[in-house]
């Protein structure tokens, strides 16, 4: 979602940012674990937005661009600042150990076990559950990935392969495996 | 399977691997079973994860909160979403209306053209092809008289490949016509003649067309439908509508 024009106008910014709408929410949600606090977010998110339109980039990721203002905003609420308090330091600097997947009958999660799925991707930690879920659920690609968090690319990719590895670690768990 | 190899599927299924190591990858976990069933096991995690990851849904209420936040002129933008809807709905409505339109009576064409196509077969496959045989314009013209409601005129055939069977009457709708059977090297060539009220499905664009693997032209002239169809080439079909075209306006 590239916007090539010269100066995003407000009318411009409605028609861009209401089919983010349902996608944000989930993923504000999902941040924040509450339907209230997702809603305050949702909110600052658009409202700060559309303050500084004029700090958007014409011709670079509108919905990174989007995403990224939650995640600041989030980052900086009561609640956010809490859970980023959490986050280990060097989580990024560990050394990447390929992950293993078990076989795909003990991996393989039904429909009924969404739930338990659902459970798991809550336990992660906050930077794994949101590298995981912009990649998987909104489909983004490692760069747009990389300009929502502001984390070099190479980050996106370890951060990724750790969330992965820890969620299965977690469903295997779950699972009894 | 080598732990450099194993890290980089992940990478594979998102799609951002250099298309070489792509082509790669494929290649190898086409021919190697546990690749193969690790890539369907992280596969299935990848789906698992986005269905369970659209989990949460903003109430309608909400929407319409932000929606008010960031409308930049509501009624304005509001009037204008309806009459884009409206627009919107009405193309929508003719365009309905138009291509039903269009397919009935493309149908009620094809219905049409298959009747044209049965009577041609019919003719031939009868003992008696013609009720009047002659290869004389001047036998055959006359015969129609009193038979059907309007009168035509046939071509002179000298020094051209067709020669002039013979004619019958045909019935199309239940009006009453004249079918003309030539003959070129050995294809036969019906051509029907109608009035033009009597057969309004046949009306079609010109030259030469197709039904079930013949060939048709059809025009209309001097209030009358004529209908040119054989198995023959579409150029031999041409070259006798031609011929009539001129009898006609002679």
């Amino acid at each position: 979602m590239e916007v090539a024009k010269d100066r995003l106008t407000a009318a411009a910014f409605e028609e861009l940012a209401m089919p983010l709408f349902d996608q944000l929410y989930n993923f504000a949600h999902w941040l924040t674990k509450e339907r209230s606090d997702a809603e305050d977010l949702v909110q600052e998110t658009y409202a700060k937005a559309l303050r500084g339109l004029a700090s958007f980039q014409p011709g670079t990721n509108f919905r990174a661009w989007m995403y990224r203002i939650l995640r600041n905003t989030f980052l900086t609420s009561r609640t956010g600042l809490k859970v980023a308090s959490t986050v280990p330091l060097d989580a990024d600097d560990a050394p990447e150990i390929p992950s293993s997947t078990g076989t795909p009958e003990s991996i393989f999660i039904e429909k009924s076990q969404e739930h338990l799925l659902q459970t798991a991707i809550d336990e992660l930690p906050l930077h794994f559950r949101e590298v995981l879920l912009l990649c998987e659920v909104e489909e983004m690609s490692y760069q747009e990935i990389a300009d929502a968090l502001s984390i070099p690319i190479g980050t996106v990719m370890s951060r990724l392969s750790r969330a992965r590895r820890a969620l299965r670690e977690l469903l295997q768990k779950k699972l009894g495996g | 399977m080598a732990d450099e190899f194993t890290a980089k599927l992940d990478v594979y299924l998102d799609g951002e691997l250099p298309s070489i190591e792509m082509k790669a990858i494929d290649a190898h976990v086409r021919g190697c079973p546990p690749c193969a069933a690790d890539v369907l096991s992280r596969v299935q995690m990848k789906r698992a994860t986005q269905s369970a990851g659209k989990r949460y849904k903003p109430s309608p209420e909400f929407r319409q909160r932000i929606q008010q936040q960031i409308a930049s002129r509501p009624r304005e933008r509001m009037s204008r979403a309806w009459m884009t809807a409206s627009a919107v709905l009405a193309t929508l409505l003719i365009a309905g209306l138009v291509n039903t339109y269009i397919g009935r009576e493309h149908m009620k064409q094809e219905e049409a053209f298959s009747e044209v196509a049965d009577l041609h077969v019919a003719a031939l496959a009868s003992p008696n092809t013609v009720d009047v045989a002659s290869s004389d314009r001047h036998t055959v013209k006359p015969w129609f008289q009193g038979k059907i409601p309007f009168t035509f005129n046939l071509p002179e055939l000298q020094n051209t490949e067709f020669t002039l069977v013979g004619g019958r009457i045909a019935y199309l709708g239940q009006a009453p016509g004249a079918e003309l059977i030539f003959q070129i090297r050995k294809h036969y060539v019906s051509v029907f003649i109608f009035q033009e009220h009597a057969a309004p499905e046949l009306r079609s664009g010109s030259g030469v067309r197709k039904h079930v693997s013949f060939n048709y032209e059809t025009w209309a002239e001097g209030g009358l439908r004529y209908i040119a169809i054989s198995d023959t080439t579409g150029e031999d079909i041409s070259k006798l509508a031609e011929l009539l075209k001129i009898a006609a306006m002679s």
